[in-house]
């Protein structure tokens, strides 16, 4: 049967109430309140839909809690598509629900600037000059106070520290394979990746090329929706969605192997185009067969014979799951034996590693307070096995347990799996 | 019934003792507790209490007494008669929050948890040590040890170690009068009555457990698993039975029919086979010599009792999948229906051929299907009746079966429950095992801890009960708390 084109009655009526999704669940780990747990929150979903009862502003607290991890999905033994249910739960949300003038300015402020990579360089020098001019300092001690506040400085404290030149750098259109090929694929580069991670993408070009493929990044690129999407702003995230196939896969243009994706948040979104653009005549068809040759870059590596020699990179690293890779997508081994490929390289299991770390896309912007708690804990069980890198394969989880590690005054160094890759493989280190 | 309007006095006493975070008053988080892990019945508490520590426990039940609520204590919710189905007007006291281990002694074998710990939390804990907590529900990845106590819990090894009484040697509670009690010792053999025998199982009714000493065992040196699929459960229990009879006490031995591996293969992706009648998964378990003597001998047994096949898993990896398949089998059914039944009834071993196939048979008159996994071993059946209720009057008609598969129990010998209690969901059949002296008798015991039936009331007894010749539980108004108005 297919899930998608199941009604949300059907989807809600999948829950039988047996609650093994509970201890899965950050948030009710947290806290322990049923109406945040998985089965609470379908229990709201369900109370909404046959009018039991209202979107009061508790009721979306508990939906806004919700860090869209997907760890119930994997959870849960009845098959319950949890992430379809919150997606549709929190488009009514934003449709339907009036929020107050300061949140909602505040996701408005968020939605203006993250999903759209301009804008997002324009900030980066302004946090700069935000740091250096003491104003950071003054709306630290003051801005603690309330949630507007503490916020603005969750944003503040995760824009990683830039240097001109990356800012600057440029990702080559097309890179040729070396040695003998064996495909071409298409590259996503990603909003948050692309600004305050460049190397990432650059590496996995190198590494591509490097494995025998062709790699063409199609230009002009937006974004995915995914932040826009995870957030309820569907009528956005459809619009990003129709803009991205069109550039990446349009009506008669090239088709590639594979598209392939390193950030594992865009990822699980562009493998939902399907479902995302069903009911748009023009581009159903082509959304479906282009999230069906969308690959995680570190799945598609594993589904190929390693050709590029590794040289050692004798480090102990911890391999984080990120929630849309191990979740969302299923992704647990390919990473690990990308990894393990290297040799010299011993990898760390981070205990509890299938929790989130509380980053989840904007997450940490929106909800500050459950962040910081969610992710206390991720940064103890990180910090429990000591690892000297950090390997992490989206950057918002990157940017949350740096920033709190850093917080304790532990400089953990992270990188994606595809970077210590991309040293093994040009034997730098 | 006494309706109690909404009297800010209780929720600000509520709120001074726990913090207002953890006085849920709001509809919509209100609604998240209307009903445990039977969803046929919902009821709206008046409010949910979410205490942190024993003293809180107490105070929350002092209160709650003052004002006349009713109280109800839940612990995961995950209870499958309605033990912690909420009644009208009642204080939900959930136990959610205290999931602290408090102490471990390996030396001694004991381990000393809050009431909300997860019982595979108990295991996890003490696994690196080589020990674990024998009682292993199927839901036991999200079950509490207070709820584990209240119903006595079982699981598939229970056959060979117990049930949670024989797992919990004392325990802190709460009574029905706000009072803090310790029962139990760490000791081997207590003094005096053994109240904790009376405190295990008593579904909420004797007292609220806020920490609990529990006995841990070692890990066994060996585990043997091996699973083996039959023609149809005749032949599976047959060779249930034979094993037993040849002297071996496995650890474990499930039985699943063809709906229900249908259901874990759809849920899990297990490589089962779908065209079998019924499969055995069975656990024995020892010293290394031991375990493989009599891994071979009960494997003997099952080819002869018509096994088409025996698997043996590779490593313990694969050997974690299978049991994950079987742990899973009650949710996974979640797979083949939209919604679904358990029942839980206990039977000789001896009848599980032709309970089964009467119970088939009960089924099909209603046109509904009825999947089975259980604990073979013991005779502990689950049929899980399947059906949808969007169509009109199957829901019932589930209901008419699943009370049908209790009488047929009780026929051939057995009883109406096995692990799951009483609850609210089968109160009523209580009639058909015990008698009005028995239920009297047992009606004494719960008035000596809670003569105003404050704890749970309406569950387990089939007829409302009173103690000695009160006129009721009174409920008294908030005005008379306030001693601005009273009666008489
Ligand atoms: C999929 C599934 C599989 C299951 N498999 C099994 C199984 O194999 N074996 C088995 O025995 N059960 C099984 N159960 C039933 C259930 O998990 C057990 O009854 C479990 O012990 C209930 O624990 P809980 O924490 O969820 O308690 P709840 O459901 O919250 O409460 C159960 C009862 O205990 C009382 N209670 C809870 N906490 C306390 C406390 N601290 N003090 C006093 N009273 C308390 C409640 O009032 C209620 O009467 C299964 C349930 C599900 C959903
Ligand atoms: S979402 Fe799944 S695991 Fe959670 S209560 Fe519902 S059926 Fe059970
Ligand atoms: S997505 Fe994550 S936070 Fe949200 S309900 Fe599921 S497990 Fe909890």
């Amino acid at each position: 049967m297919n899930e998608q084109l199941r009604t949300f009655d059907e989807l809600l009526s999948d829950c039988v109430h047996c609650g093994f999704c509970l201890p899965a669940c950050p948030t009710y780990k947290s806290w322990g309140y049923e109406a945040d747990s998985p089965r609470g929150r379908i229990d709201l979903m369900k109370g909404l839909h046959d009018g039991a009862i209202e979107m009061s502003d508790t009721v979306v607290e508990h939906f806004d809690r919700c860090l869209g991890c997907m760890a119930c999905v994997t959870a849960c033994p009845s098959g319950v598509r949890y992430d379809l249910l919150i997606e549709e739960t929190r488009a009514e949300v934003e449709r339907e629900h009036r929020r107050e003038p300061l949140d909602a300015g505040f996701r408005d402020l968020v939605f203006s600037l993250f999903p759209r990579p301009d804008r997002l360089k324009l900030l980066a020098p302004l946090l700069y000059l935000f740091r250096k001019s003491g104003l950071q300092k003054l709306a630290r001690d003051s801005g603690a106070v309330n949630l507007f506040g503490k916020r603005m400085a969750q944003l503040d404290a995760l824009v990683p520290e830039l240097s001109l030149a990356q800012l600057r750098a440029r990702l080559p259109a097309f890179t040729p394979a070396r040695g003998a090929k064996r495909g071409s694929v298409a590259l996503v580069a990603g909003c948050v990746q692309r600004v305050f991670f460049p190397n990432v993408n650059a590496s996995t070009a190198r590494v591509l090329a490097a494995e025998g493929f062709d790699v063409t990044v199609p230009q002009g690129q937006g974004c995915c929706g995914a932040l826009s999407l995870h957030a309820g702003r569907d009528v956005e995230a459809k619009a990003f969605a129709a803009a991205l196939l069109d550039r990446l896969w349009p009506e008669d243009g090239e088709r590639f192997d594979a598209i392939v994706i390193n950030a594992a948040g865009c990822g699980s979104t562009l493998k939902e185009y399907g479902q995302l653009l069903r009911d748009d005549p023009a581009r159903a068809a082509r959304a479906e067969a282009f999230a069906a040759s969308v690959k995680d870059v570190n799945e598609f590596l594993a589904g190929v014979e390693p050709q590029a020699p590794r040289s050692p990179v004798p480090l102990r690293v911890a391999y984080h799951d990120a929630c849309h890779l191990a979740h969302a997508q299923g992704i647990r081994e390919a990473p690990r034996a990308l990894l393990c490929s290297i040799p010299g390289l011993e990898l760390l299991e981070i205990p509890d590693g299938d929790q989130c770390c509380g980053s989840a896309g904007v997450y940490n912007l929106l909800e500050p307070d459950s962040a910081a708690e969610i992710g206390r804990r991720k940064v103890d069980n990180v910090a429990s096995v000591a690892p000297q890198l950090l390997a992490s394969a989206n950057p918002g989880c990157t940017l949350q347990i740096r920033s709190l590690l850093s917080a304790r005054g532990i400089d953990l160094p992270a990188a994606h799996p595809i970077e210590i890759l991309d040293v093994a493989i040009a034997g730098r280190s | 019934m006494t309706v109690t309007t909404a009297s800010p006095g209780i929720e600000r006493e509520l709120s001074d003792i726990v913090g207002a975070a953890n006085c849920i008053v709001d509809p919509g988080e209100l609604r998240t507790y209307e009903c445990d892990g039977l969803t046929g019945t919902r009821v709206r508490p008046r409010v949910v209490v979410l205490p942190a520590t024993t003293e809180e426990t107490a105070a929350v039940v002092r209160v709650a007494r003052r004002y006349g609520l009713p109280i109800v204590p839940r612990g995961a919710g995950t209870g499958l008669s309605g033990g912690a189905l909420p009644v009208a007007g009642c204080i939900v006291i959930g136990l959610s929050r205290m999931k602290r281990i408090l102490a471990i002694d390996l030396e001694n074998q004991r381990m000393r948890v809050q009431p909300g710990v997860i019982n595979l939390d108990v295991s996890r804990a003490i696994a690196a040590d080589g020990y674990y907590y024998a009682p292993d529900p199927s839901s036991q990845s999200i079950c509490s040890i207070g709820g584990n106590i209240a119903e006595n819990s079982g699981g598939a090894h229970c056959l060979k170690y117990g049930f949670t009484v024989n797992h919990v040697v004392g325990a802190t509670i709460v009574t029905a009068e706000g009072e803090i009690v310790e029962l139990g010792s760490a000791g081997a053999d207590p003094l005096g009555y053994d109240l904790m025998a009376v405190l295990v199982g008593s579904e909420g009714l004797v007292g609220i457990v806020t920490e609990a000493v529990v006995r841990i065992l070692r890990t066994p040196e060996a585990t043997r698993t091996f699973f083996a699929t039959f023609p149809s459960t005749d032949e599976a229990g047959a060779c249930v039975s034979g094993i037993v009879a040849a002297g071996i006490v496995p650890a474990a031995v499930e039985m699943m029919d063809r709906l229900a591996i249908e259901a874990i293969v759809k849920a899990t992706g297990v490589d089962w086979p779908l065209d079998v009648g019924a499969a055995l998964l069975i656990d024995v378990d020892g010293t290394a010599a031991e375990a493989d003597h009599t891994a071979t001998r009960a494997v003997e047994i099952a080819q002869l009792s018509g096994a088409l096949e025996v698997r043996t898993p590779r490593d313990a990896r694969e050997r974690q999948l299978m049991w994950k398949g079987r742990k899973s089998a009650f949710a996974a059914v979640g797979r083949i229906s939209p919604n679904y039944y358990v029942q839980d009834g206990v039977i000789p071993r001896s009848e599980i051929g032709p309970v089964l196939r009467e119970i088939a048979a009960a089924g099909a008159r209603a046109g509904l299907r009825v999947a089975n996994v259980f604990h073979a071993g013991d005779g502990n059946l689950h049929p899980l009746v399947l059906f949808d209720a969007r169509v009109e009057g199957e829901e019932h008609a589930a209901e008419q079966v699943a009370g049908e598969i209790l009488k047929i129990c009780v026929r051939h010998g057995g009883s109406i429950t096995g692990e799951h209690g009483v609850g609210a969901d089968k109160a009523a059949y209580m009639g058909e095992i015990f008698n009005e002296a028995d239920l009297e008798t047992m009606n004494f015991v719960r008035c000596a801890f809670d003569p105003a039936v404050a704890f749970n009331p309406g569950k387990v007894f089939p007829t409302p009960r009173l103690c000695g010749d009160r006129p009721g539980t009174y409920v008294a108004h908030e005005t008379e708390i306030a001693g601005t108005a009273g009666r008489g």
